[in-house]
């Protein structure tokens, strides 16, 4: 049977729905288990609330959140031209798709180990290994996106006479936005979990750092309550930045 | 007094099994407000030629003249509407101006001739064709081109619909004089609109044949000269074989 589209309210009954059945397991599971090793919701919460009432929780979600935005941008910017110039350029397509397969298969910790190694335990050092994380993947779809422009709209913008300017802003990036706004909400949701690894390595604050801490004292509440803060966070960025932002770049399709 | 002069001698086109000869030695020399139809069999090279009358190609050999300052005023209308799909009707057509605002009144009197006034801010996957089409027009036409370069602007439409435009093509065409070189393959559109026909053989494309309808702009509606007219048909058809 085909399952029938929801409306919004459908949809928002059955995330609660979804959410609540998650949160029933969990409690269930930590009444059977009665161990410290998985403190139930209510514990976890309480956690939350005190982290949050110190100011110590919004501290460490703000230094991380910092460091996904900075590694971020570099990522889509650095990305975004190189895949590009590779969906543009053909000998630059073939130059760089070693290059490609060699970056997008290497593993996030080697690329932060090393990054640590050369250039120190630094703030730039964390933003140019999750950088170098993300923008492989950027790459690959703007490539793709650059690959799909269609030829008769540059006729166009040729035949009318248009600007540089008026046909990157109003035939080039239009087309690409889609494209953009996958990279981007694949990205957030790469480079966050790659910049919580790198505070675990090589930072002395952020979410990564606090899981860190915790960790060594077996506190597993205070974890949980760590990344259910960041998890909402993103969350939040997801569903109030970037899917509306992707829904605004397509609403022209019939 | 000559408006454009197009002289290819030679536009090669890279084909998986080589290299071909699209356009072969074609010379037309239009007049001013003249309106010359291209006839041609598909895929003969018709719009290869009228990209390059454009500008939009320049991988041949031979010479594409205007008159001066004619190249400023030209405007195309391409075979699909061509549209930008992510900006509204009325955003496409202020986006061939550097200052929209300063031809507000130009914009409003063409969406009204086209009828297309109302649905300025629609977006146009979500228009009919023949909308589109009308808004393809609406673009050239607010430009004031005196050089309008069209290519098969009413194919894949049903014929109500293309004669509506085609009339609409003439009317437009009343208030704003200028120089049109058509593509089409329909030998009957060309008719009802043409001042002068060129048959174009199948590629690489030659010249055929030519048929003055009349020169004159006001008697476009007078009698052919039947007989030139079924000389070039019958050469267009069975091409010479040298």
């Amino acid at each position: 049977m085909a399952s029938q589209p929801l409306n919004t309210l459908g949809r928002i009954a059955w995330m609660m729905a979804s959410i609540i059945s998650l949160l029933v397991v969990w409690w269930g599971s930590a009444l059977v288990v009665q161990s410290r090793y998985l403190p139930s919701p209510q514990e976890v919460f309480s956690v939350l609330a005190i982290e949050l009432a110190s100011g110590e929780l919004l501290f460490h979600v703000a230094m991380t959140l910092m460091r996904v935005a900075a590694s971020f941008t570099v990522a889509m910017v650095i990305g975004s031209a190189i895949g590009i110039a590779m969906g543009k350029q053909a000998w630059a397509d073939r130059l760089f798709d070693g290059w490609l397969m060699f970056f997008l298969n290497l593993p996030a910790l080697v690329t932060i180990v090393l990054c640590f190694i050369w250039f120190g335990l630094t703030e730039a050092a964390t933003v140019l290994a999750v950088a170098i994380n993300k923008i492989p993947n950027v790459a690959v779809t703007l490539r793709e996106g650059t690959k799909a422009l269609d030829p008769v709209y540059d006729q166009l913008a040729k035949a009318y006479r248009f600007s540089r300017w008026k046909t990157l802003r109003h035939v080039l990036l239009p087309q690409l936005a889609p494209y953009f706004a996958a990279a981007a909400r694949s990205g957030l949701a790469l480079v966050w979990k790659i910049v919580l690894v790198v505070e675990l390595l090589g930072r002395s604050n952020g979410v990564g750092f606090q899981i860190h801490l915790y960790f060594q004292l077996f506190d597993v509440a205070t974890i949980l309550a760590y990344a259910i803060s960041f998890i909402v966070v993103v969350q939040l960025i997801e569903t109030f930045i970037l899917q509306p932002w992707q829904q605004s770049v397509v609403r022209w399709r019939a | 007094m000559t408006a454009l002069k197009i002289a290819i001698r030679h536009k090669p086109f890279a084909r998986s099994d080589g290299e071909l000869n699209a356009i072969e030695n074609i010379e037309i020399e239009m007049a001013a407000n003249e309106f010359v139809a291209v006839l041609g069999p598909s895929g003969c090279g018709k719009t290869t030629m009228l990209q390059i009358a454009a500008g939009l190609d320049d991988e041949y050999t031979g010479t594409v003249e205007y008159a001066a300052g004619l190249k400023d005023k030209m405007a195309y209308v391409f075979q699909s509407p061509t549209l930008l799909p992510w900006r509204t009707v009325r955003q496409n057509i202020e986006l061939v101006f550097s200052d929209p605002q300063a031809h507000a009144d130009t914009i409003a009197s063409v969406l009204e001739a086209v009828g297309l006034a109302g649905s300025e801010d629609i977006y146009p996957l979500q228009l009919s064709m023949g909308m589109q089409r009308r808004a393809s027009l609406a673009r050239a036409f607010v430009l004031r081109p005196q050089l309008l370069l069209m290519d098969e602007p009413f194919v894949s439409l049903d014929e109500t619909l293309a004669a509506r435009l085609r009339n609409l093509l003439k009317t437009m065409l009343a208030g704003n004089p200028a120089s049109v070189l058509f593509v089409t393959h329909d030998w009957r559109e060309a008719l009802s609109l043409a001042d002068r026909l060129i048959f174009l053989s199948p590629g690489p494309a030659r010249i055929v044949g030519e048929v003055a309808v009349s020169l004159n702009p006001q008697q476009r509606s007078n009698p052919v000269d039947l007989q030139s007219f079924r000389d070039a048909h019958a050469k267009f058809f069975q091409p010479d074989p040298a």
